[in-house]
């Protein structure tokens, strides 16, 4: 039987360390919707949507309310529009339509994001892609809750440069189309290289063509909880550091399998992966940039940030591992910028760079993620540095991902607001040199030699 | 059997295991082992119930108990057992 101190370990981390399941999101596959016909392909959607996803938020809000657990995120993913409406849409103005019906399914049964408005085009274009991201930017602006995101590099394919120059370019317009909103277009677009099929979390997440019908993926969280465990081994050496790490992430994960396992078996949905990802929101107390501050640093940034960060993903995982029968997602620390109050202090202070960013991004799950930059910074200079990211992906065959926001009118040392779980950021500086000639070369950079393993 | 945790903390006064007791036992829920500590005048008090016998769901004997402690002073919790045995058991 569990004892008193267990308990109130239990309800201490819910009550005063953010302790929450992040996200419940519910993988739905659009494909058996497809139709030649625009009309009968969006009533088709939003028929599935609506049937599939119908107490998706009552039964999230029943199992809080049985373990009171807070349930932070009810969200969906659905397939990749470009493969769904590459029959139906002629032109970039029909994808925007089913932007427009994806948004008034989030906004009917009540998900605060829905994801998948993507294309896959890791190693060359369809005519559907090209027409799903150029239509991007309007989407974005015409819609609340939609989310998109363009693969745009694997360590299988290589890199797919001349999606990487569009993207540099329509990064710049979903900035414009939402000026008035401090380009909060961007906060909405994310691009990857080896997306994963099964990622919980907004802006990137999509039921991959891998998946079933349906699926119930899980994103944990908790950055606070580590945080205070840490606390308590403050002069400690790294082996009594590492294990209170994994300690902590294997409880942590529990409780997000325990939510996984409930909202599959209520919804009736098989269950996917738990995401063991710390995960930070902009409140007080839920940041990663503070665990790395509790592990020895003054600010993120500082000399040492790369190697605690990197000893902090891995002991996550090392403790998530055997908390959850299936582990998927992005799985690490995530280090939004804006989305996280420690990191934005360490901007603030002159401690944290893009570039120390960038090599932050070879440890951690993500990717330079909600940063960011001046409105004038060229489409060719967002490219240039999604090319790198990329790379960093593709060589190292992780996961990396951009979500820069290049925030229209403003200059480095402004402060761009978005709300809620985007939070808010300083416009960080960009090296201002050329890489136009480089990234207008066109064409695709080979795979790397170690991803022939055949 | 559906096993509940239920906590209470809060400052120490008289009545408080009478006042919860006597909500559960309205209730059909059935007390299976209460353990009790005092920390620094702060009343402490963890109950493992079951509540297969109530007509009510945890959702709902959680909102009334969260009100009868705030009549007498303390937070009262009320979840389902399995989250902290997930938690704390391999």
């Amino acid at each position: 039987m569990v004892s008193i101190f267990e308990v109130n370990e239990t309800n201490k981390m819910i009550e005063h360390e953010n302790l929450d399941v992040r996200t419940i999101t519910l993988g739905i596959s659009l494909l058996d919707c497809i139709s030649p016909d625009l009309a009968e392909l969006r009533e088709n959607i939003k028929m599935k949507i609506l049937t599939a996803a119908k107490d998706l938020v009552a039964v999230g809000r029943e199992i809080e309310g049985e373990f009171g657990i807070p349930i932070v995120n009810k969200r969906i993913s659905v397939t990749p529009i470009a493969l769904v409406g590459g029959a139906a849409c002629r032109q970039p103005e029909d994808f925007v339509e089913i932007a427009k019906t994806l948004d008034e399914c989030a906004k009917a049964v009540g998900v605060n994001f829905i994801g998948g408005y993507s294309a896959l085009v890791s190693k060359s274009m369809t005519g559907a892609d090209r027409l799903l991201i150029e239509s991007i930017p309007r989407a974005l602006a015409l819609t609340d809750r939609v989310c998109s995101s363009v693969s745009l590099a694997s360590t299988k394919t290589g890199i797919n440069m001349d999606a990487v120059r569009l993207m540099g370019k329509i990064i710049k317009q979903a900035a414009e189309e939402t000026k008035e909103r401090d380009s909060l277009g961007c906060a909405k677009l994310v691009v990857f290289c080896n997306a994963p099929d099964d990622n919980p979390f907004m802006a990137g997440a999509f039921h991959g063509v891998t998946e079933g019908d349906l699926v119930i993926n899980v994103g944990v969280s908790g950055p606070g909880v580590v945080k205070h465990a840490l606390e308590a081994c403050r002069d400690s050496d790294f082996e009594l550091l590492c294990e209170t790490i994994k300690r902590t992430a294997f409880k942590i994960t529990r409780v997000g399998q325990l939510v996984a396992r409930e909202a599959s078996r209520r919804l009736g949905v098989p269950f996917g992966i738990v995401d063991l990802s710390l995960a930070p929101t902009p409140a007080i107390g839920d940041s990663v940039a503070d665990i790395l501050k509790e592990i020895g640093l003054e600010h993120p940034g500082a000399p040492g940030t790369t190697a605690a960060l990197a000893l902090l993903n891995d002991q996550v995982k090392k403790g998530g591992v055997m908390a959850s029968s299936y582990v998927g997602g992005l799985s690490g620390a995530f280090i939004p910028v804006s989305e996280d109050q420690g990191m934005i202090e360490a901007v603030e202070a002159g401690a944290l760079t893009l570039e120390k960013l960038e090599a932050m991004t070879c440890v951690c799950s993500v990717g330079l993620d909600m940063i960011a930059v001046p409105g004038d910074t060229s489409g060719e200079t967002l490219s240039g540095i999604i090319a790198d990211e990329m790379a960093l992906g593709m060589v190292n065959a992780k996961t990396t991902a951009v979500r820069l926001i290049p925030a229209w009118g403003k200059k480095a040392g402004d402060l761009v607001e978005f709300g809620g779980l985007l939070g808010h950021a300083p416009v960080m500086p960009v090296n201002s040199f050329g890489c136009s000639r480089f990234v207008s070369r066109g064409g695709r950079i080979p795979a790397p030699i170690h991803s022939f393993k055949n | 059997m559906q096993k509940t945790i239920i906590t209470v903390v809060g400052r120490d006064t008289v009545g408080i295991i009478a006042k919860v007791c006597t909500y559960l036992a309205g209730n059909q829920v059935n007390i299976l082992d209460i353990s009790q500590t005092i920390v620094d005048g702060f009343f402490n008090m963890m109950m493992v119930a079951d509540m297969a016998g109530s007509q009510k769901t945890i959702p709902e004997i959680r909102h009334e108990l969260h009100q009868i402690g705030e009549e007498i002073g303390c937070q009262i919790h009320v979840q389902h057992e399995d989250i902290f045995q997930m938690m704390h058991r391999i």
